[in-house]
């Protein structure tokens, strides 16, 4: 098992009293697998992501429990100095909203050998290597495009950006949280088979993210479904997507518009049964 | 959804509408560029119908809805809603109209103030169109207006920051209501929200639409969700309507490659289609 979760618990304090997030979930991933962690906002889902890598706001603030190891490596006890190296190299994300993510004042190009300069020793030619991942991610004319600004690119090529970026610290671990979430359908399709193509090539094993069931069948391997910061349902996706047990599954996935589907009410989430349950 | 009568006259006729932005480029030397936003557009929308507009970010389907509202600079073409001309019009003669046609936004974390309370934020547009309101009506029309889009009418006294996305964007349908308008210009509307959520708010205006008759236009770029709440399409390229035609035809025998591929980018699904899931 490259990633085993167990009993993780998330927990934020404020003057509100306490919010927890994630409650108790378990869950494994192995290598050059995908998992699909599926939910509606508020869940949880990017919260257990960003806990694995200590990516949330220090105690008191925030309170992690449970057992993540990576390799061997027991990553929420960790100091942050070592975590530095398991950020990038060991889990590397991609975000929603790839202009966020990227810096407007640098090239695309120096905010992928940043990433370079700190993660990888072996890489001699920095500009070269730069080239080579841009030309990995499906960016046409790299060279040039290397010296682009975030707002000279659409939205697409930025996420590719950000892909690059991650793709650079060669991670064994890729975290994309929503990455096709602000992206039209055209490109939502090339963002997935591009991911679908680099798992394969780089043998990477994938976290997705997302709340559309829709991009999760045909590309992930296992899913979790999270309500309310549990894993309700979890499995094989063959199993989860045809035969979900756990009512919210069921709800979810009966919520998908379909095509060729007429124009009946669509089902929703019944939010107080699944309380009462 | 669809009219029975589809012999009367339509709401908004568009005909050959062109919108051009200006940009102004260079740091010392300044010189325009003008980009064709819409190229000679033309299409109909009718009464108590849905009429989906697809395509990808810049093609110019937002530019369209905001044309119809002046919101974007017309450059040629005519507007015609309800028998009369728009365009040309001087604003206070376009007044009435903006009372009759509303919108509704992608982001409702963008689309209030957050200063504001939801009382004075869904009664905004009735300050506006109709002042002659007293308080006390102005409040019960809000506390109506809640209830419509499924709030509790002791919400008007809460911030934006207090609710989730999708009740939000219930405000903001609550908003566009308040003026009882006939035609709701709806753009992207359920792209921000998840699955779950957009289920919802697809059911709440369709509702709307049976009770009150609307008349929507919507914009979107998912066409699962347009197929499903549209009588009829236009699929926009690069400021161009490429095809139109009701969707059923639309989708089951698309006539123009850029339909198709749009169409083939949409999730296939393997396991989910062909299961008794769907």
């Amino acid at each position: 098992m490259l990633l085993d979760v167990q009993d993780l618990t998330v927990s934020f304090h404020s003057r509100d009293g306490v919010n927890e997030a994630v409650r108790g979930i378990s869950f494994g991933l192995e290598k050059g697998k995908t998992l699909a962690i599926v939910g509606e906002s508020g869940s949880g889902k990017s919260v257990t992501s960003m806990a694995l890598t200590k990516l949330l706001p220090p105690k008191p603030m925030c309170q992690v429990s449970g057992v993540a190891r990576l390799g061997g490596k027991s990553l929420l006890d960790l100091p942050e100095k070592e975590m530095r190296s398991v950020r990038g190299k060991g889990i590397a994300y991609i975000f929603q909203e790839p202009s966020t993510s990227l810096n407007p004042y640098y090239t695309v190009g120096s905010q992928i050998a940043e990433a370079l300069k700190y993660h990888r020793d072996d890489v001699s030619d920095i500009g070269k290597e730069v080239v080579r991942l841009l030309d990995q991610v499906g960016i046409r004319d790299p060279e040039n495009r290397a010296k682009d600004y975030p707002h000279q690119m659409s939205g697409g090529m930025k996420q590719r950006v950000m892909i690059a970026i991650a793709l650079a610290c060669q991670p064994s671990i890729l975290v994309a949280d929503e990455p096709t979430t602000a992206l039209d359908v055209t490109i939502e399709a090339q963002i997935i088979n591009l991911l679908r193509d680099l798992r394969q090539r780089l043998d990477m094993s994938i976290i997705l993210i997302t709340h559309n069931f829709g991009i999760v069948d045909g590309f992930a391997d296992d899913i979790a479904v999270m309500f309310r910061g549990e894993i309700v349902e979890a499995g094989p996706a063959e199993k989860v997507l045809v035969d979900p047990e756990h009512p919210y599954a069921q709800a979810l996935i009966k919520c998908i518009p379909k095509m060729g589907a007429k124009r009946e009410r669509l089902p929703v989430v019944d939010y107080s049964k699944l309380e009462a349950g | 959804m669809s009219n029975e009568n589809s012999e009367e006259k339509p709401l908004l006729q568009v005909r050959d509408l062109s919108v051009t932005y200006e940009a102004r480029r260079g740091a010392f030397i300044k010189r325009s560029e003008f980009i064709h936003a819409v190229k000679r557009v033309s299409f109909e929308a009718r009464k108590g119908t849905t009429l989906g507009l697809v395509g990808e970010s810049g093609s110019g389907k937002s530019t369209i809805g905001k044309a119809i509202l002046r919101l974007a600079p017309i450059e040629s073409g005519s507007i015609k809603y309800d028998g009369q001309e728009l365009t040309g019009l001087d604003e206070s003669a376009f007044l009435p109209y903006r009372k009759r046609i509303q919108t509704i936004f992608q982001d409702p974390y963008a689309s209030m103030n957050p200063r504001h309370s939801i009382a004075s934020i869904v009664a905004e547009p009735l300050k506006v169109h109709a002042p002659e309101m007293g308080k006390q009506d102005r409040k019960d029309r809000v506390a109506e207006l809640l209830e419509k889009v499924g709030l509790r009418a002791d919400s008007m006294n809460r911030y934006p920051h207090q609710f989730s996305g999708g009740q939000r964007q219930r405000i903001c349908v609550a908003r566009a209501l308040s003026s009882k308008p006939e035609f709701i210009i709806c753009d992207e509307c359920v792209s921000a929200l998840d699955v779950s959520v957009q289920a919802q708010i697809v059911n709440l205006l369709q509702d709307l639409q049976d009770e009150l008759g609307i008349t929507y236009l919507f914009i979107a770029h998912d066409l699962a969700v347009v197929e499903h709440i549209c009588d009829e399409a236009l699929v926009m390229e690069l400021g161009e309507i490429v095809e139109q035609g009701p969707t059923d035809r639309l989708y089951r025998s698309p006539e123009h490659p850029y339909t198709q591929s749009l169409l083939d980018a949409v999730p296939k699904m393997p396991t989910l289609v062909g299961s008794d899931q769907i």
